[in-house]
């Protein structure tokens, strides 16, 4: 793996200038992805912050080819696209002559958790040659900060207010990266843009993987959680440390826990700065941040006890 | 699928003649889904994967959606692209059919026409199509399995052509034409390939040493110019339309326009209609003539583009003029291909009346006396001057 020192001399394949907010997880999400394919690369990204926010016409944030198609399909928009790359380079048609390309879907929680779903399932049933990115900010944020199925128990948002009689999100998040490993893909993980070593190996080896591989990656969002931009990598690093958002990966069915916090922080250290969860710090809430945090343990304990075996 | 020829005939049904010109066509990509009727060109298409026939990469996606996806998906990549559908399956794929031709990509569907649910049918009907109509894509009308291999191949050159660079929708009647054997002639694949020729697309997001973005978001500054360059691409095809066809017809003989007519020239009253049920039509007429009556048909072959002039210039001469669709614009000013003809012949000098008639739903069998009717009805039209009904469903 290339050092920090080597990386920060690659050129951006995704420039500055681009119109996501400052303190957004996705561009470093994205250059650090892109850094690790090495070579050429073709993208897609679903309708999200992404998408919008590095394509107004006429500019564009791309140095590499893009499309965006639409909000549910990135899935399905890189399988034709690799499916394109088998079928020219089989009859020689390649422009620029035969060469490996490594194909990336990206999609924020909404385009992948709900309603492309279907479609990042079918693709990896088929078993194409692909990376998908999943960066969950969790919420619809492009829109507004709509609940969706990653956004965090009892999260504030605008379809899930913390209202008077009902305290925000009611449901626990969707579990996709054990759904995504259970297509018994090559490669499935979860990272944090705090981690950049973590995230650059697994992206480089996700990459280097014949087959469909799948990494969700944990991204900031000042605008939606009620943070400051300055301190969004700090926000990433507590979800990991308080096991929000444990860091591991699925390699060929073995499931390994990537980072273990030396002294796992109680969840109320992460809920605390952010806006979208401040009615829970409310006394009468008491009860809801328990509840929250021993749902934390209870899923931190069950991938514990899956650390190393064959899920 | 062994196709037994003699002397370049063959007896195919709809479904295997699109499969065979696909074969023939051997795209690149070919993402598909099933659903009835249009099921068999994808099973037939699937063992010429499987046999080694083509080397197209099928995709078995897992919908309709995903199917027109993964096609703008490809095409994007700069590979030929075909799929096929009916009904529910064109109705999924609503949304991907705007970007695939806002994005100009030269996909190529074949549309076997299919009712709408609910009830669910399986039918035929126009709804599905005509509920795409607005959608950019170009669309072709095949009367005959004849007719909707010839569109097919000739499809490809539409879509592909420089100036034009657009989605083409080939449509044909689930099961009256999908489903039924009809004697017609093939072309060796080498004439074919011949005429589609290779396929090279000029931006592609393969060549990465010539990175492109597509598909950027537009704000008022410019979409509206996006759409106006749209607009006049598909305006263009219609000569695209008439070049391949002109093209189509010196090659092989077999002569397509931008509609067909029959026994239109001297008729005073005349019925257009869509797709097989012309046929039935045509039967009618001769029957008609024999007793002396002047009635026609006029069957159109492209309804998107919308020839209007030269439809409006073929038609203004009648005096009553009845448009059968088998479609209806729920509660609008009569069906959807009516709508356009009259009024396309609203400019006309003497202007003649025109009616609209909704037959044939969810598969409704259209028979020769239903034809007949209509004609009766245009005849009392065109003697009295007066209309007593401008719009009903008939064939109930
Ligand atoms: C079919 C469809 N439904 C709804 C929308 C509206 N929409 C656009 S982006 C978006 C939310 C995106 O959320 P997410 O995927 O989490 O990405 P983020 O905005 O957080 O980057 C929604 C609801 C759409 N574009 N298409
Ligand atoms: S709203 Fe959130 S996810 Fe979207 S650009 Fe701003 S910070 Fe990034
Ligand atoms: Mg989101």
């Amino acid at each position: 793996m290339a050092t920090l020192k080597e990386l920060s001399k690659q050129n951006e394949l995704l420039t500055g200038g681009h119109r996501l907010c400052s303190g957004c997880g996705i561009p470093p999400i994205v250059r650090l992805v892109l850094r690790a394919a090495n070579g050429p690369v073709v993208a897609t990204t679903a309708t999200g912050c992404l998408e919008v926010g590095t394509t107004i016409y006429p500019y564009t944030a791309w140095r590499i080819p893009w499309i965006h198609s639409a909000f549910e399909n990135a899935a399905a928009t890189i399988s034709g696209i690799e499916t394109a790359y088998k079928a020219l380079k089989k009859k020689g048609k390649l422009p620029g002559g035969d060469k490996d390309i490594k194909f990336i879907a990206f999609g924020g929680d909404g385009g992948t958790y709900d309603i492309g779903l279907q479609a990042l399932s079918g693709a990896l049933e088929r078993g194409h040659n692909f990376l998908y990115v999943c960066y969950d900010n969790g919420a619809y944020m492009n829109t507004g900060i709509q609940r969706s199925s990653a956004t965090p128990f009892f999260s504030n948002t605008t379809t899930s207010p913390a209202g008077d009689v009902i305290p925000g999100k009611q449901e626990w998040r969707k579990d996709l990266t054990r759904i995504v490993a259970a297509h018994n893909i090559p490669y499935a993980a979860q990272a944090s843009p705090h981690n950049w070593a973590d995230l650059s190996k697994k992206a480089e080896k996700a990459l280097k993987i014949q087959g469909p591989t799948f990494m969700n990656v944990m991204s900031p969002c000042p605008l939606g959680w009620y943070t400051k931009p300055e301190d969004s990598i700090k926000w990433a690093k507590l979800s990991v440390d308080t096991c929000y958002w444990p860091l591991y990966e699925v390699e060929d069915g073995i499931l390994k826990i990537t980072y273990r916090p030396k002294e796992k922080k109680p969840l109320e250290e992460w809920l605390k700065p952010q806006g979208r969860f401040k009615h829970l710090l409310k006394p009468e809430n008491r009860n809801l941040l328990d509840k929250f945090q021993a749902r934390v343990d209870l899923e931190w304990q069950r991938l514990l006890d899956l650390d190393g075996k064959r899920i | 699928m062994a196709i037994t020829m003699t002397k370049g005939q063959a007896g195919l049904t709809g479904n295997s003649a699109i499969a065979y010109a696909m074969k023939q066509i051997n795209p690149d990509v070919c993402p598909a889904y099933p659903i009835t009727p249009s099921t068999a060109v994808i099973e037939e298409f699937a063992s010429y994967v499987a046999d080694g026939a083509v080397s197209t990469e099928l995709i078995t996606v897992e919908s309709e959606h995903s199917a027109m996806s993964a096609c703008i998906g490809a095409a994007a990549a700069g590979a030929r692209v075909m799929t096929a559908t009916s009904s529910q399956g064109l109705a999924l794929m609503w949304e991907m059919l705007y970007i695939a031709s806002g994005m100009r990509l030269p996909i190529i569907l074949t549309d076997v026409n299919r009712a709408l649910s609910a009830p669910i049918n399986i039918h035929c009907d126009h709804s599905d199509s005509m509920g795409a109509r607005d959608s950019g894509w170009i669309q072709l009308y095949s009367e005959t399995v004849q007719e909707a291999y010839d569109n097919l191949i000739q499809a490809v050159r539409i879509a592909e052509d420089e100036s034009v660079q657009l989605p083409v929708m080939v449509c044909l009647d689930g099961f009256i034409t999908s489903h039924a054997i009809e004697n017609i002639t093939l072309l060796s694949d080498e004439e074919v390939q011949g005429f589609v020729g290779e396929y090279n697309a000029k931006t592609t997001l393969l060549d990465t040493d010539h990175p492109v973005t597509m598909g950027a978001m537009s704000l008022p500054e410019n979409y509206i110019d996006f759409k106006f360059q749209q607009s006049q691409a598909i305006a263009r095809s219609r000569e695209t339309v008439l070049k391949v066809a002109e093209d189509f017809g010196k090659r092989f003989g077999r002569k397509y326009g931008l509609f067909e007519t029959y026994r239109l020239e001297d008729a005073d009253i005349a019925i257009v209609i869509l797709n097989s049920a012309a046929g039935t039509t045509k039967v009618a007429v001769d029957e008609l003539r024999k007793k002396g009556l002047k009635v026609g048909v006029l069957r159109p072959r492209l309804f998107r583009p919308f020839p209007f002039k030269e439809l409006a210039e073929a038609l203004k001469d009648k005096k009553a003029i009845a448009v059968l669709d088998r479609a209806d614009s729920m509660n609008g000013f009569g069906g959807p291909v009516f709508n356009e003809i009259r009024s396309a012949l609203y400019d006309a000098e003497k202007r003649p009346k025109v009616v609209s008639r909704i037959y044939g739903l969810g598969g409704r069998d259209y028979k020769v006396k239903d034809a007949i009717a209509v004609f009766d009805e245009l005849k009392a039209i065109a003697e009295t001057g007066r209309v007593e009904t401008l719009q009903k469903y008939i064939t109930l």
